[in-house]
């Protein structure tokens, strides 16, 4: 029956009121973990958690969107869009990993980066754009999931990596169906439509070749079994480390450029 | 035979002496903001800046390099680099379409332009956007051009300076339009470590995608007067947040006030603060 959603049906499971969110999943993939707060220069962002646990056995780093499971919790966590504060807190954290030779589990699942005024009197473009550089340096294997809405920038900001993967009914978008539906088909409810058009699903994606590896998800989506979720993003998470472990770091990193390097696709017309 | 037709066009790079003085007699232009009356003469001498109010028009490819390197300095590099409908992209009009439309209109073939030229007689690597393509949108090969431009950089060790006019990733390329700005980042990333000076020159509009990567991330951002920078569009803020915003939010002087820029420079001494930063930091006599 899953197979054959449509863009916007995944959409809505993505965005399911009882989808896990990140705080599920935590507890289930790693232990001991410590949370550190604070970018050091204006404040905590509790849009984006940021610390140190065990993955089997073996210390990371771990950098998490979090949208809140209730009401108070969304309202406090910004329902998961972040300023620029979390993305500093985030590479702050992750500079710390590299720092004790930690590897970097980052996990995406928010709707954007949060458009407001104190966001952008803080520098929220300019926060993101030196994640982008900074992570794409980073001497530690870093492995991306997106769990639910991988939000435009907001996402990316901590989405550079060696192995990206995607839960079954996740997306990842240039820009929300809705903001597109509105701007370029002039109709906001045209989002069903945005939607099949910015080939936003994983299965796309992946054939797009964006993304790495699709993690399954219980028959009727992940919210009807948090635990069996966390288990395939676990068993998917402990065999990719173990990959890119194996690794010599130069050779890391140059295979992280390359994949940078070769999105995209045009046409060159070779000139006689 | 439109890609020749195109090439024919773009030969004419003119010269300042051209774009900016060779006017007409008689027209008048009104200013946007103060709808002052203004000679064209005046108006194109001052390089489309208001004499009255200050208002800086937006500038094309073709003005922008008539304004900011030497004359007849400007060579083109990588382009020979088209788009093409990647995903089958289909709104209001087909992306192909949009993409034809854009060409026409504005004689170029996409909306970042990337060359070798001279500022003062130093030479430099320019990458040079253009608003009126897409809204200066970065899809695939904005990002190619603007990450070979960077490589290009590093192999010939040429300071590099961007002028962005963007309103961010091309939607019609969906999420290879985000990663561009991946992509470009990382290049930047290189490019620091190799120590090459980085010159970002904002312009009206620099928001979105392309602010959020390359465009952003240079040792020294200048900007023009009144030029909007910033994350997220003024409307999507103000649709958020449930308020208007404070008049000149988002503006270069605002910007610069919260120390996200380093100076706000005037159009007319914009060549001769870039040569300056080149001489100071890049050539150090």
């Amino acid at each position: 029956m899953k197979r054959s959603l449509s863009p916007w049906e995944r959409i809505l499971l993505a965005r399911h009121p009882q989808r896990p969110t990140f705080l599920t999943y935590l507890p289930e993939l790693f232990d001991d973990f410590i949370e550190l707060h604070g970018d050091r220069y204006f404040g905590d962002d509790p849009a984006i958690i940021a610390g140190f646990g065990f993955f089997d056995g073996e210390s990371v780093a771990i950098i998490g969107q979090e949208k809140g499971q209730n009401v108070q919790e969304k309202i406090k966590r910004n329902f998961g869009m972040p300023h620029p504060e979390g993305y500093r807190k985030a590479l702050r954290i992750m500079k710390l990993a590299e720092k004790f030779n930690i590897p970097i589990f980052s996990f995406i699942d928010t709707p954007g980066a949060y458009p407001g005024i104190g966001a952008e009197e803080r520098g929220q473009a300019m926060a993101i754009a030196v994640n982008l550089k900074e992570m794409s340096l980073l001497r530690v294997p870093i492995i991306v999931t997106v769990l639910s809405e991988g939000g435009s920038g907001g996402a990316l900001g901590i989405g550079v990596g060696d192995y990206i993967l995607m839960l079954e009914n996740a997306y990842y978008s240039v820009i929300s169906p809705e903001g597109c539906a509105s701007i370029l088909f002039r109709d906001s409810s045209k989002a069903p439509e945005a939607a099949s058009a910015l080939k936003i699903t994983a299965e796309d994606l992946f054939k797009l070749k964006l993304i790495d590896e699709i993690i399954p998800e219980p028959e009727e989506g992940a919210h009807t079994n948090p635990s069996e979720t966390a288990d395939n993003i676990k068993k998917a998470l402990k065999r990719i480390y173990k990959n890119l472990k194996a690794k010599p770091i130069e050779v890391l990193l140059k295979e992280r450029y390359e994949k940078l390097r070769n999105y995209g696709k045009f046409l060159e017309e070779v000139r006689k | 035979m439109f890609m020749d037709w195109l090439n024919k066009k773009k030969e004419s790079i003119e010269s300042k002496k051209s774009i900016f003085n060779n006017i007409p007699d008689g027209l008048w232009v009104k200013c946007p903001q103060c709808n002052q009356i203004i000679y064209s003469k005046d108006w194109l001498e001052n390089y489309k800046v208001c004499i009255k109010c200050g208002f800086h028009s937006q500038l094309n490819f073709y003005e922008r390099i008539a304004l900011l390197t030497d004359e007849g300095s400007f060579k083109e590099t990588d382009e020979n680099i088209i788009s093409f409908d990647i995903l089958g992209f289909h709104d209001t009009k087909p992306y192909s379409q949009r993409l034809m439309e854009a060409q026409l209109e504005t004689n170029l073939k996409e909306a970042v332009i990337t060359g070798l030229a001279s500022i003062e007689k130093i030479p430099v690597n320019l990458i040079v956007m253009d608003f009126r393509f897409i809204g200066g949108s970065m899809g695939s090969v904005v990002g190619e051009k603007v990450t070979r431009a960077i490589e290009r950089s590093i192999d010939m060790k040429l300071p590099l300076i961007s002028v962005i006019a963007s309103g961010g990733a091309r939607m019609q390329e969906g999420l290879i339009s985000l990663f561009q700005m991946a992509k470009t980042s990382s290049a930047i990333a290189r490019l620091d470590k190799e120590k090459i000076l980085y010159i970002c020159i904002l312009t009206h509009p620099s928001t979105a995608g392309v602010l959020a990567s390359f465009g952003s991330l240079g040792d020294v951002i200048i900007a023009e007067p009144g030029a909007l920078i910033g994350f997220a569009g003024p409307r999507v803020i103000e649709q958020t947040i449930k308020q208007k915003l404070p008049a000149g939010f988002q503006k270069a002087e605002f910007v610069l006030q919260h120390g996200m820029i380093d100076a706000v420079v005037e159009r007319k001494k914009l060549k001769s603060t870039v040569a300056l930063l080149l001489r100071l930091l890049w050539r150090k006599k």
